[in-house]
């Protein structure tokens, strides 16, 4: 085994105890950490560049929502540092991106692939941090994933501008002082499709949920239940499932002898579309149930799922953070420089990636530092408009965006391979707003913001 | 020294010269320059070198010794990781209670899985032990989210009991106060070192932990498991019951496993439960193969060069590829980017996929047997021993092909 040792044990003694010497003595005395001089924070930028850490699935379940996020980060560096046409820079509120990077330093970018697992994702995060000096690391498609990195940054003392994140929990009981949440959450789902649904399906409705069986599951179908009983209907029953089923005709079937007539899929992704497609091959929808038309709600919409469900999501209600037909201004730019770049429209997850990165750029340039307390201040309690989603508000209390939600149904008769859903409904901001100390946001505490040193 | 021979004393010093100078070994190329890419020198990767080190050189007591080929090793690392947080939550962030209580559970817990498992042996243990693992890992995901919570992963929060915290304790995984997030960077020309608490930390008790793994293949219990290996009957018809031994080197390679998951949450407060899931079972039997299994330093080899190709290789991106190739002409530029684009990124597994292939296929004893054929070939030794052995008379004849 160690015959090739041997050969120059002498050599290997005398250098090895040598080295292991001087490695064990080195003094302790050198800077801690990454700290630049005068610049009191983690990471502080050097040169001429500052480098920000794109996080995202490039492989496992959710890597088709990954792969989107990235070309919209790589779109909106693009457009910080003034190559394409500078898409929303011109449309957005806040004026003080001119093009020329942040800080009049050049953005440049590390991605790393998350996996979808919060070990993989920690990891890759770390590695932004420690190896490459990432001042901010965004991304996300999965809650947990999310959260286990924020918890991260806030450890390490660096921001985290959170993607597709949709569960209660990001910025409720898991919320954090270094991180910050763009996309909705399941409790403004529910606030947002009830009414609809109302209108839709009258008040005397019997719902059977099934639940994807972890964190976001849960919390979206406890939102949906509370926000559908209010307006007078009845849950029959939540049977969970595990995140890792193809096959939910076993599911299913009970559906049918339970006596509801609704069927909400708290599924996302790949679930979904598994789960859709054999509940309407299972001819649910063809049903009558107690005099009414059985009906199937998907709660949480995405392009990717829509495309994947095919024909079956026809006429079925969701909600969505943002959609690319929007009319105004700000989608309307962004959708042509995504467009024209990639060759597709962008999905509702490369929408809020890409305004997390002009958010946390432009709170760099409000507060004049990339020290993430400087960041804090400048993006709570944060008023802005022209990113696609009306006029929203950076709420100080949990970080949380609150704006406009959209419902939306499968389209009865797409035009084309991309315009799968239509808008059904804009729900004011008013309506889907909460407090900080709802209960299903307690329990958490943002702490305070950590610059890391 | 420390009651090894003479060879095996080099070889443990040049161990522990290696895991010390790990910072400076790593670091092979200037801050700045293209290739900094491939420096692998950062606190974060150098610990899981280590850490995925001590969980292969454990498996491999039980997978290179015994050749019992568990797939469900993950679930100890989990324990390990779970116990750990657990302390942090309830005591406060010292890393030591912690650690100790997850060798304690992984290895009760290594004990009544491999009681059971142990009754049947060859692929049948292998998916007896998946199953347990795969059940810990559902466990964990979905039903007793009270105690781990579930996807999200356990972590602390600020209003945890933490009994033992005091007013100026580090509010983060720390030794006796000597917190584990902190580095020394030390730069030297264009080379930049961090030598970090927490990578040292890991490493000390890395050599330790190979020490002990080093004793027992030299032990007479190591003659044994390896007497199990080459042959069972033969060893019960010698009236030896060899499953105390197999149980016993299956609950020492269980708590290696606890003390690993228990180091990932010391260096990084959370667990999560797909630590436990069965891919992270297969990585350990990666590591092992790519690395040799049943050598001594192969496993850490396998460990380091698995966890290299998944943090370095997936952050490779094309952007990067146009700038190492931006002095070729345009068309050639182009023409590489698309040639490398499958293998780095998103590719990094396949890139593993293929070396370990070729591993597999042309050095049979993994990454060790390379490294040896390497030395011969420098030193002009050939490959096969040339004395002949010892009296031939009563070694088998080669078999030939066809009975």
């Amino acid at each position: 085994m160690s015959k090739k040792f041997i050969l120059n044990r002498r050599s290997v003694l005398k250098y090895g105890s040598a080295g292991a010497v001087t490695a064990l003595a080195t003094p302790y005395f050198f800077t801690r950490g990454a700290l630049a001089e005068g610049e009191n924070y983690l990471n502080a930028p050097k040169g001429d560049t500052v480098t920000f850490g794109f996080n995202v699935p490039q492989t496992g379940p959710y890597a088709d929502e990954g792969a989107d996020e990235l070309d919209a980060y790589k779109l909106a560096v693009d457009h910080l540092n003034g190559e394409g046409d500078g898409g929303c820079l011109s449309t957005f509120s806040s004026k003080v991106l001119k093009g020329n990077g942040v800080l009049g330093k050049k953005v440049a970018y590390v991605t790393g692939d998350t996996q979808t697992k919060s070990d993989a994702a920690r990891a890759s995060a770390k590695s932004m941090i420690e190896k490459d000096g990432a001042v901010m690391i965004t991304g996300g498609s999965s809650s947990g994933v999310a959260v286990a990195v924020q918890g991260l940054c806030q450890e390490a003392g660096v921001i985290f501008m959170a993607a597709l994140t949709h569960s209660n929990d990001t910025t409720g009981k898991d919320k954090k002082a270094n991180g910050f949440r763009h996309f909705f959450n399941a409790y403004m789902s529910g606030a947002a499709l009830a009414p609809v649904l109302e209108k839709a399906y009258g008040k005397d409705r019997r719902a059977y949920h099934l639940t994807a069986d972890y964190t976001w599951g849960w919390t979206q179908q406890a939102s949906i239940q509370k926000f559908t009983e209010e307006i007078g209907w009845e849950t029959v029953n939540n049977v969970l499932t595990p995140l890792a089923a193809t096959d939910f005709s076993s599911y299913i079937a009970p559906v049918l002898n339970s006596g509801a007539d609704v069927l909400v899929l708290n599924h996302y992704g790949g679930n979904m579309v598994n789960s859709l497609t054999q509940a309407v091959q299972f001819g649910l929808r063809d049903k009558m149930v107690n005099g009414k038309q059985f009906e199937i709600i998907v709660p949480l919409y995405s392009e990717l799922m829509a495309k994947g469900a095919g024909d079956n999501i026809k006429g079925v209600y969701g909600s969505m953070n943002w959609n690319w037909t929007l009319p105004d201004e700000g989608t309307k730019v962004f959708v042509k420089s995504f467009g024209e770049k990639y060759g597709r429209p962008p999905s509702n997850a490369a929408q809020t990636a890409y305004a997390q990165t002009l958010l946390y750029a432009d709170a760099a340039e409000r507060a004049g530092t990339f020290n993430p307390c400087g960041i804090v201040g400048a993006l709570e309690g944060f008023d802005f408009d022209g990113l696609g989603n009306g006029p929203t508000h950076y709420r100080a209390a949990d970080h949380q965006c609150f704006k406009d939600v959209l419902v939306v149904k499968g389209k009865e008769e797409p035009s084309s391979q991309y315009d799968t859903l239509e808008v059904v409904e804009v729900t004011p901001r008013a309506q889907v707003e909460y407090a900080p100390d709802n209960e299903m946001f307690a329990g958490g505490d943002l702490g305070k913001c950590n610059p890391g040193a | 020294m420390l009651g090894l021979s003479k060879k095996d004393t080099f070889f443990f010093l040049f161990v522990v010269f290696l895991t010390m100078a790990t910072p400076i070994i790593l670091q092979p190329f200037p801050e700045g320059s293209a290739l900094a890419q491939f420096n692998a020198g950062y606190p974060d990767l150098m610990q899981r070198f280590a850490i995925y080190g001590i969980f292969a050189i454990g498996f491999n007591i039980l997978f290179g010794l015994t050749g019992y080929l568990s797939f469900g090793h993950a679930a100890f690392l989990g324990v390990g990781s779970y116990s750990v947080v657990w302390m942090y939550k309830l005591l406060n962030y010292n890393v030591v209670p912690g650690l100790v209580l997850a060798i304690i559970t992984s290895g009760l817990f290594a004990l009544l899985i491999g009681y059971i498992s142990l009754r049947r042996s060859g692929i049948y243990f292998s998916i007896l032990t998946l199953a347990f693992a795969q059940m810990s890992f559902n466990l964990a995901y979905s039903v007793l989210t009270p105690l781990t919570n579930g996807e999200t992963g356990l972590q602390v929060y600020n209003d945890d009991p933490q009994i033992l915290l005091g007013a100026n304790h580090p509010l983060g995984p720390h030794f006796f106060g000597i917190v584990m997030q902190d580095s020394a960077k030390i730069n030297v020309g264009g080379w930049q070192w961090t030598f970090n608490n927490g990578y040292y930390f890991c490493a000390i008790i890395a050599v330790i932990a190979f020490y002990l793994s080093l004793r027992i293949f030299r032990s007479p219990f190591g003659t044994m498991l390896r007497a199990i290996k080459t042959n069972q009957t033969r060893m019960n018809y010698t009236g030896l019951n060899p499953r105390p031994y197999t149980l016993a080197a299956f609950v020492i390679s269980g708590m290696y496993a606890g003390l690993a998951g228990g180091l990932l949450a010391a260096m990084d407060p959370l667990a999560g439960a797909e630590r436990m899931q069965w891919t992270a079972s297969g990585e350990v039997v990666l590591m092992t193969i790519l690395g040799g299994a049943g050598t001594l330093m192969g496993p850490v080899l396998g460990a380091g060069f698995i966890k290299y190709f998944e943090n370095i290789f997936s952050k490779i991106n094309d952007g990067i590829l146009h700038h190492w190739f931006s002095a070729l002409p345009d068309g050639v530029e182009e023409f590489l980017v698309f040639i490398f684009h499958p293998f780095i990124g998103k590719g990094w597994s396949l890139t593993l996929g293929l070396l370990f292939m070729l591993v597999v296929i042309f050095l049979p004893g993994g990454l060790i047997e390379g490294g040896r054929r390497l030395g011969n070939l420098f030193t002009g030794k050939s490959r096969k021993p040339t004395t002949p052995a010892k009296d031939p008379e009563h070694h088998p004849k080669p078999a030939p092909h066809v009975a």
